[in-house]
């Protein structure tokens, strides 16, 4: 299949690894991988805070970059979750626009939709030597219900030991511009999910959002722990 | 300087008393919600109908107030139309003057706390008795309440029981509840018998029938709609179901919603007057404030449809940790924070809508389906357009997006980025990034990378 990558543009600019991995991980599996350079931001940023024109505009450019895709991987529940669910709302009142994102949203996936669900795989060829535990983000849950696709293909990570982590649902505060209108309470719900990410025990903490990561990773990284995050991507392209 | 909900919220992250309050209450009631609702193989479609029922009433809502004021009128009331707030307390003033009375009890009603009733009254030497017994325990503390259905879950019993030592005359109380609920039904059967008025809230209201429905726990609620000669109903007129058989549907979301039971205590319905048995006068009032400009928004209508029963608020990560007092309204938790700058205007409640982290839990729970997450971005939408959003991260968002619109600028930008992070990187990361304390006070940043993606793959 050609395989093309949103790469989302956190990941692009602060976490390189994750979006190398997929390209990775799909290429192992025999996949053609192709990366259109003029793509840039999904909007989301922008719609979640109220900046909806400019979120429109960044909606118009994804789906002229994107419009001819057979299918587009992002290594973020949330970015596609903005394409799949927002872009809609967007494009409302252009009907032009309207018909272009019902064609493409669909065809838009994160990557554990793209492996397990699409691709019907499980064992992706890949090992990993470390105890790992998985938040499951927010919009990867409740947007995309992509549900047990991750849990899956951890599990058939060779020497992956998968531990769960306690109120997995709950949200790591987040959030987007939350994070910072919003820093004290974002704070105090990310403390309650890095108190239970250590009570785990794993080396490592994973997810399939780069922004997720990014807070909770913040929070370890400050508090000097030896806990990791790994995108759900770097586990999955790891080898031997 | 901090304003509005990140100011309050603030007050109350620092209140470990607070906290642990929150914890317990909200994660006890949310597994007991989890459990009552699993065991229903039917949930999805009962949501679903509960959800058209509201619609249904929102597109008709002309015709169903109509429809309700005939049958409320043919069935011995009298409906009065208040426009604003203040309309509705100099009506129910009005009533109450006329009856002579100067003490009245009150069921826990939010419209009635909404309109600031109680304040209105005090000012024409009527006093209110709030009968809920947590209402009745923020009444006494002069503290407003912090949940829909648990007003005083910011207290705990120690909390509690000082408070009743020294407000109800009982010294040698003890913390057990007991006591406590005897305390308090001690000092309102006194009430309950003496007074000649009631006012209450109402749930639901039946447009075909003119029914009145009130849902309780504690039975203060029937003293008051069955005890007085005169009772007093405020309606939101969002609260509206179309027949009596519709409240199948309500009367088994609300209670495994709201307090994670099958089926609540006491469910009172009541039409008109019956010579001879209950209040031999009955007054509506039905209530606009706001609604009908809410009703007028397309995505955010869908909010008139809530039937409070406060999942939302159990389920979200915000209200767990803040708890109510830091909405600064009547309506807390995810709920608050799109009703609130609805009925209020965005210009006065503008932070709230910010209050939360999008994760859609409260959206999961809504049994009416109300796609919170949806209307909190919209009204996102409404703050940045109608003004209160600050210069600065107006001009930063419209900067960014110019810089997302070109693959040259975007490029050029994580190079500067990268450049501009440098001298502020320590061991890989950024511990203190000036303009970003907001992050980088509790959470260290990782710079733009040495080979961004792009870079990366155009090397290979």
């Amino acid at each position: 299949m050609r395989i093309s990558l949103f790469v989302t543009c956190l990941a692009d600019t602060v976490a390189p690894e994750a979006a190398t991995a997929t390209v990775r991980v799909l290429e192992r599996l025999g996949h053609e991988v192709e990366f259109r350079p003029e793509q840039t931001c999904c909007g989301q940023l922008h719609l979640n805070t109220g900046y909806r024109s400019e979120a429109a505009a960044l909606a118009r450019r994804f789906v002229r970059v994107f419009g001819d895709a057979e299918v587009v991987v992002a290594p973020s529940a949330s970015c596609v979750g903005t394409v799949r669910d927002h872009y809609a709302g967007l494009a409302e009142g252009d009907p032009a626009f309207e018909r272009e994102v019902a064609a493409l949203a669909p065809r838009v996936l994160e990557l554990s939709e793209l492996l397990a669900d699409r691709l019907g795989l499980e064992d992706v060829g890949a090992a990993f030597q470390h105890r790992v535990t998985y938040h499951p983000t927010c919009h990867s849950l409740r947007m995309l219900r992509v549900g047990e696709a991750p849990y899956r293909l951890l599990r058939a990570v060779r020497g992956l030991e998968l531990v769960d982590l306690p109120e997995a649902s709950e949200c790591c505060g987040f959030g987007g511009t939350f994070a910072v209108k919003n820093a004290e309470t974002s704070a105090a719900i990310l403390a309650d999910k890095v108190r239970h990410v250590k009570e785990t025990g794993a080396e490592v903490c994973a997810a399939a959002d780069s922004s997720c990561l990014l807070q909770i990773g913040g929070a370890l990284s400050r508090a000097g722990s030896r806990v990791r995050t790994a995108h759900l991507a770097e586990i999955l392209a790891a080898e031997a | 300087m901090k304003q509005g909900f990140p100011a309050a919220a603030h007050d109350a992250l620092g209140n470990e008393q607070l906290r642990r309050n929150l914890w317990v209450a909200t994660h006890t009631i949310r597994a007991k919600r989890a459990s009552v609702v699993e065991e229903r193989a039917d949930w999805e479609e009962l949501r679903e109908a509960g959800r058209a029922l509201k619609r249904r009433v929102l597109r008709h809502l002309d015709d169903y107030l109509l429809q309700f004021e005939e049958a409320v009128t043919r069935a011995g009331g009298t409906v009065h139309w208040a426009r604003d707030g203040a309309e509705a307390c100099r009506v129910v003033a009005e009533l109450v003057r006329a009856t002579g009375e100067r003490e009245v009890v009150k069921v826990k009603s939010l419209t009635t706390d909404e309109i600031r009733l109680n304040d209105a009254l005090a000012t024409d030497g009527i006093d209110v008795v709030e009968t809920d017994l947590a209402e009745l325990i923020c009444q006494l503390a002069g503290e407003g309440s912090s949940h829909i259905l648990v007003p005083a879950i910011h207290k705990n019993r120690v909390e509690i029981r000082d408070l009743f030592r020294e407000r109800l005359g009982v010294p040698d109380l003890s913390e057990e509840p007991r006591e406590l609920a005897e305390a308090a039904r001690l000092h309102l059967r006194e009430r309950f018998l003496r007074a000649r008025v009631a006012i209450s809230g109402a749930n639901f209201a039946v447009a075909e029938t003119g029914t009145v429905c009130v849902v309780e726990s504690e039975g203060n609620g029937r003293f008051c709609t069955t005890l007085p000669d005169t009772l007093i109903t405020v309606v939101g007129i969002e609260k509206l179901v179309p027949a009596p058989e519709d409240l199948e549907v309500f009367l088994q979301l609300l209670p495994r919603s709201s307090t994670g039971e099958r089926m609540n205590p006491y469910t009172s319905l009541w039409t008109g007057v019956t010579p001879g048995d209950g209040p031999q006068t009955f007054h509506v009032v039905l209530l606009d404030a706001g609604r009908t400009d809410v009703l007028a928004d397309e995505v955010g209508r869908q909010t008139l449809a809530c039937i409070r029963c406060s999942a939302c608020l159990n389920v979200c990560p915000v209200y767990e940790r803040t708890g109510g007092h830091a909405y600064d309204s009547v309506y807390p938790g995810p709920i608050g924070a799109i009703l609130t700058p609805q009925l209020q205007g965005v210009d006065r409640a503008g932070t709230l809508p910010y209050a939360s982290s999008l994760c859609g839990a409260c959206y999961e729970v809504c049994p009416v389906k109300i796609d919170i997450p949806e209307v909190l971005v919209h009204l996102r939408g409404r703050v940045v357009a109608e003004g209160p959003s600050s210069r600065g991260e107006r001009a930063a968002m419209r900067l960014l997006a110019w810089v997302f619109a070109s693959e040259r600028r975007y490029r050029l930008a994580q190079r500067l980025g990268r450049l501009g992070g440098r001298p502020f990187v320590r061991g890989g990361r950024i511990r203190r990034l000036p303009g970003l304390g907001a992050w980088t006070d509790t959470r260290d940043l990782p710079p733009v990378a040495r080979q961004t993606f792009r870079q990366w793959w155009s090397s290979r």
